[in-house]
C-alpha cells in the first residue's frame, strides 16, 4: 500500500508551497515574528547600544569626524560638574514636590468620585481632560495664564494690580525676588495635568476593595479614619505605588512643560536635567558623546529609584 | 513571461537612471518659518516664470529650525538644496563639511562686490578675515527699536519730561536718554511700561539683547587673538550688563521674564510698552494695520542708541544662503544658478519691495528702499555698525554660558554684574582653549 501523504490542512502539517514543499509551523512563526523583531532591534536595541558606545567617545553628530574613544572622561566630567549636580538637585526637588502633590490630590479626587452620584461620569471625564492635552500646549497656555498683567491665575487669586501681584515664572512677588517660585509654578502645572492619572489608578484600586471589609469594620464600630488607614490605604497601596513609580520616572524626564513655560529660567531655577540634556545634545551644540553619557547616568538613577519602589511594592504584596 | 519581466525591469531601470541624470526641475530651500520666507517663495515664483525651474521654500519654526537642519545634516541629508542659515552656523557649516565653498563662485560672478562688506563678512565669511565665503548674504537684520510716536509727540508728555529731566523728549540718541524715557513712561497703576526687551533663555535671545548694550559700551567678546579674559569681563562690559539689568528692573513690562520677538511685539501691540527692542525683520508686524490695529500708524523706529563712551553698535541678526554639499553636482549647479539670478539688482530691489532685507549695497542706498517702509531708514543706518557673537563651531557652548549667566543676573537678580562676566570669561576661556581657538 503506498504511503499516504498528510493532508496539507491537517494539524501540525504547515502550509504547502506551489512545488508541494511544506512550511513548518516553526517557519511560519518565524516569518511572522522576525520582521517585527528586526524592526524592534533596529529602532530600540541598536540605538541603545550605540548611544552607550558613543558615551565613551567625544563624538559630535555634525562635526564630520569619526568618534574618538575617551573612555570614562565624559562620565568623569559629568560627575565632577557642580552645575550638573545642581540640575540633578533641582530635578529631585521637582520630582518630590510634583509627585507628592499628585499623589495626595489624585487620591483625594479618587475618594470623591468613587461613589456614583448624578453627573459623576461627566465630572470624571472632565477631570481627565488635562492629561489628554499635549504638554507643549499646556505649557504655552499656562504661560499666558501666569502672566501678571492679563493672566487668569492672578485674577483668581484676587490680584488686579500687576505691580503688586506675583510674577510666578519670573520668581517675583510684587517685584521682589522669591527664589523657588518659578519651580513651584511648573510643579502646579504638572500636578494639574497628571493628578487625574493617579486618580484613575487609585480609583480602580478603590473599586476593587470588597464591601464586606467595610461592613465588618462598621459592625466593629471602626471610625472613618480607622477604616481609611487600615482598609482603604493598604488595599490601594500597590496601585498607588505603581502610579507614584510612573510619575517619578516621568518627573525625571520632564522637558516639554518647562521649555514651554520658562526655558529653564529664570537663571537656572527650572533647569531640569532633561532640559540640560536637550541643550547639550541639540540646540546647536550636538555634543553627542557627552550627552549620551549624561543620558545613561540619568537612566541609572531612574533604575535605582524604580528599584526602591519595586522592592517596597513586593514587600507590600508579600505582606498581603 | 520570464523574458517579458526582464524587458519590463530593464525599461524601468533605464527610466530611473535617466531621471537621475536629468537636469533638476526644482530647487528646494530650507528656512525658518516667518514672513521673509514667504517673500522668498514669491521671489521663487518669479524664478519659475523666467526659467521653468520650480523653487520651493520649506519653512520650519524658529524653535526647531537649527535642530531640524543639523540633525538632517548629521545623516548627510539631501532633501534640501540650500539653507538660509543663521550667521552663527557658518563655522559648523564650513568645518563640518556641510556647506559648499562659494568663494570662487561669489568672486567670479561679481556677487561678492554687490553686497555690503559688513554683510559679506558676517553672513558669508568663515573664518572671519580669511576671504573664504560659504553663504550669499540674503536677509540682513539687526536689533533696533520701535516706539510710540503719539506719546513722544504729545505736548503734555513733552512738557512733563522736560520739566523732570531738563531736555526735550525725543528719539533717544544714547542709552542714558533711553533709560530716562523708559522710567518716565513707566506708570504701573496705568499698566504702561517703558520697555519690552529680550530676556528669553532658550536659545540666544537674552544674549542678543545684552549685546546691544555691550557693543554700544565699546565692549567685545574677544580680542584679535580670540582671548577673552579681561575682554569679556572688562569694566565696560560689566557696566553694560549692569545697565541692561537696571533697565529691566526699572521699566520692563511684567510677565516678560522669558521674552523674545513675539512677546516684545505683543507688548507694543497690547499698548503695554512705549519702546520695544526687536529685530527689524519683525517690525513689519508693528507697521501693519491687520496685526497692530490700535497703534500701526503711531509707531516709529530708531537704531540702537550709543553708549556713554561714544560707541554705537547693534547686535547682528540675519541669514545667508548656503548650498548643501551632500547634493549632486547638478543640483549644486542649479542652486548656484538661482543665487546668481537672485543677486541681480532688479531682483534684490523686488526682494526689498516685498519686505526682505536686502544686503545689496546699491539697493540699500536707494531712495526707493529708504522710503519703502517706516523702519528702512533705521535699518540702513544700523547695518553700518553691526557686530556679531561668535560664529565658530563651538558657538553654541559659548552661548549656553552667556544665556545662563545673563538670565541669572538680569531676570533672577542673582549675584553681581562683575561675578556674571567673570564666570562667562572663565568658562569661555576654557571652551576656546579646549577647542583650540586660543593657542597655549
Amino acid at each position: 500500500m503506498p504511503a499516504m501523504k498528510a493532508h496539507p490542512n491537517a494539524p501540525g502539517a504547515g502550509l504547502a508551497d506551489r512545488s508541494g514543499r511544506h512550511l513548518s509551523d516553526r517557519a511560519i512563526q518565524n516569518l511572522f515574528i522576525w520582521p517585527t523583531l528586526t524592526l524592534l532591534i533596529a529602532m530600540n536595541l541598536f540605538p541603545l547600544l550605540y548611544s552607550l558606545f558613543l558615551g565613551f567617545t567625544d563624538y559630535s553628530a555634525i562635526a564630520n569626524k569619526p568618534p574618538v574613544w575617551v573612555l570614562f572622561r565624559n562620565f568623569g566630567d559629568i560627575l565632577a560638574s557642580e552645575q550638573l549636580w545642581k540640575y540633578f538637585a533641582t530635578t529631585g526637588r521637582y520630582a518630590i514636590m510634583s509627585v507628592g502633590l499628585q499623589t495626595v490630590i489624585g487620591f483625594g479626587l479618587a475618594m470623591l468620585v468613587r461613589r456614583k452620584f448624578f453627573g459623576s461620569g461627566l465630572i470624571t471625564t472632565l477631570i481627565l481632560v488635562p492629561m489628554m492635552i499635549s504638554p507643549v500646549v499646556v505649557g504655552l497656555f499656562w504661560k499666558l495664564m501666569y502672566n501678571p498683567t492679563f493672566g487668569f491665575f492672578n485674577y483668581l487669586l484676587g490680584f488686579t494690580n500687576a505691580a503688586k501681584a506675583p510674577d510666578l515664572l519670573a520668581s517675583r512677588f510684587a517685584g521682589q525676588l522669591v527664589p523657588g517660585l518659578a519651580l513651584f509654578a511648573v510643579v502646579i502645572v504638572d500636578v494639574w495635568m497628571w493628578s487625574p492619572f493617579v486618580m484613575l489608578l487609585v480609583l480602580s484600586g478603590l473599586n476593587a476593595i470588597p464591601e464586606y471589609l467595610y461592613e465588618a469594620a462598621a459592625i466593629d464600630r471602626a471610625s472613618a479614619w480607622f477604616q481609611f488607614w487600615r482598609i482603604t490605604l493598604p488595599q490601594v497601596a500597590p496601585l498607588l505605588l505603581i502610579a507614584v513609580l510612573f510619575r517619578t520616572i516621568e518627573a525625571f524626564k520632564s522637558f516639554d512643560l518647562v521649555m514651554g513655560m520658562t526655558g529653564g529660567g529664570p537663571g537656572d531655577q527650572t533647569e531640569l536635567i532633561a532640559v540640560n540634556l536637550y541643550r547639550q545634545a541639540f540646540l546647536g551644540s550636538f555634543r553627542t558623546g557627552p550627552s549620551s553619557a549624561l543620558a545613561y547616568i540619568i537612566l541609572i538613577i531612574i533604575i535605582a529609584v524604580s528599584n526602591l519602589y519595586i522592592r517596597y511594592l513586593n514587600q507590600i504584596r508579600g505582606e498581603a | 513571461m520570464k523574458r517579458l519581466s526582464i524587458v519590463l525591469l530593464a525599461a524601468v531601470l533605464l527610466l530611473a537612471g535617466a531621471s537621475l541624470f536629468a537636469a533638476p526641475k526644482e530647487v528646494i530651500i530650507l528656512w525658518a518659518q516667518w514672513s521673509p520666507a514667504d517673500y522668498l517663495q514669491q521671489i521663487g515664483s518669479m524664478y519659475e516664470k523666467e526659467t521653468g525651474i520650480k523653487v520651493k521654500v520649506v519653512q520650519e519654526p524658529w524653535g526647531s529650525f537649527g535642530d531640524r537642519f543639523f540633525t538632517a545634516m548629521a545623516a548627510k541629508g539631501t532633501e534640501w538644496d540650500m539653507v538660509v542659515g543663521d550667521s552663527q552656523w557658518l563655522g559648523q557649516g564650513a568645518t563640518g563639511g556641510i556647506y559648499v565653498d562659494l568663494t570662487d563662485f561669489l568672486k567670479s560672478t561679481g556677487i561678492a562686490d554687490s553686497v555690503t562688506k559688513a554683510t559679506l563678512t558676517y553672513y558669508g565669511e568663515y573664518p572671519t578675515g580669511s576671504g573664504r565665503y560659504w553663504a550669499y548674504p540674503t536677509e540682513g537684520d539687526a536689533d533696533g527699536w520701535a516706539y510710540r510716536k503719539d506719546l513722544f509727540e504729545d505736548p503734555k508728555e513733552k512738557a512733563a519730561f522736560k520739566a523732570k529731566y531738563g531736555y526735550e523728549l525725543a528719539v533717544p540718541k544714547t542709552y542714558k536718554q533711553l533709560l530716562d524715557i523708559a522710567k518716565f513712561f513707566t506708570r504701573k497703576d496705568k499698566g504702561l511700561y517703558g520697555v519690552a526687551i529680550y530676556t528669553q533663555k532658550d536659545y540666544d535671545a537674552i544674549t542678543m539683547g545684552v549685546e546691544n548694550t555691550m557693543f554700544s559700551w565699546g565692549a567685545k567678546w574677544q580680542n584679535e587673538k580670540n582671548e577673552v579674559l579681561g575682554v569679556v569681563n572688562s569694566k565696560k562690559a560689566i557696566e553694560a550688563l549692569q545697565f541692561y539689568r537696571d533697565l529691566y528692573e526699572a521699566a520692563q513690562v511684567p510677565g516678560l521674564s522669558n521674552a523674545f520677538y513675539t512677546e516684545t511685539n505683543d507688548a507694543m501691540i497690547g499698548g503695554k510698552a512705549v519702546m520695544v527692542m526687536n529685530y527689524f525683520a519683525f517690525f513689519p508686524a508693528l507697521a501693519n494695520k491687520g496685526t497692530n490695529p490700535n497703534y500701526w500708524d503711531k509707531v516709529g523706529f530708531f537704531p540702537n542708541p550709543a553708549g556713554p563712551y561714544g560707541n554705537q553698535h547693534a547686535a547682528l541678526g540675519g541669514q545667508g544662503m548656503s548650498i548643501i554639499k551632500f547634493i549632486s553636482a547638478d543640483r549644486q549647479q542649479a542652486a548656484k544658478d538661482f543665487i546668481k539670478w537672485f543677486a541681480q539688482e532688479k531682483v534684490q530691489t523686488r526682494w526689498a519691495e516685498l519686505g526682505g532685507y536686502t544686503c545689496n549695497a546699491k539697493v540699500l542706498k536707494s531712495d526707493a528702499f529708504l522710503k519703502a517702509t517706516p523702519f528702512n531708514p533705521a535699518f540702513a543706518t544700523t547695518m553700518t555698525f553691526v557686530m556679531d557673537f561668535w560664529n565658530i563651531p563651538v558657538y553654541s557652548q559659548l552661548l549656553q554660558v552667556t544665556q545662563r549667566e545673563f538670565s541669572k543676573f538680569v531676570v533672577e537678580g542673582q549675584g553681581t554684574a562683575k561675578a556674571a562676566m567673570d564666570t562667562i570669561a572663565k568658562e569661555h576661556d576654557k571652551i576656546l582653549r579646549e577647542a583650540g581657538f586660543i593657542k597655549k
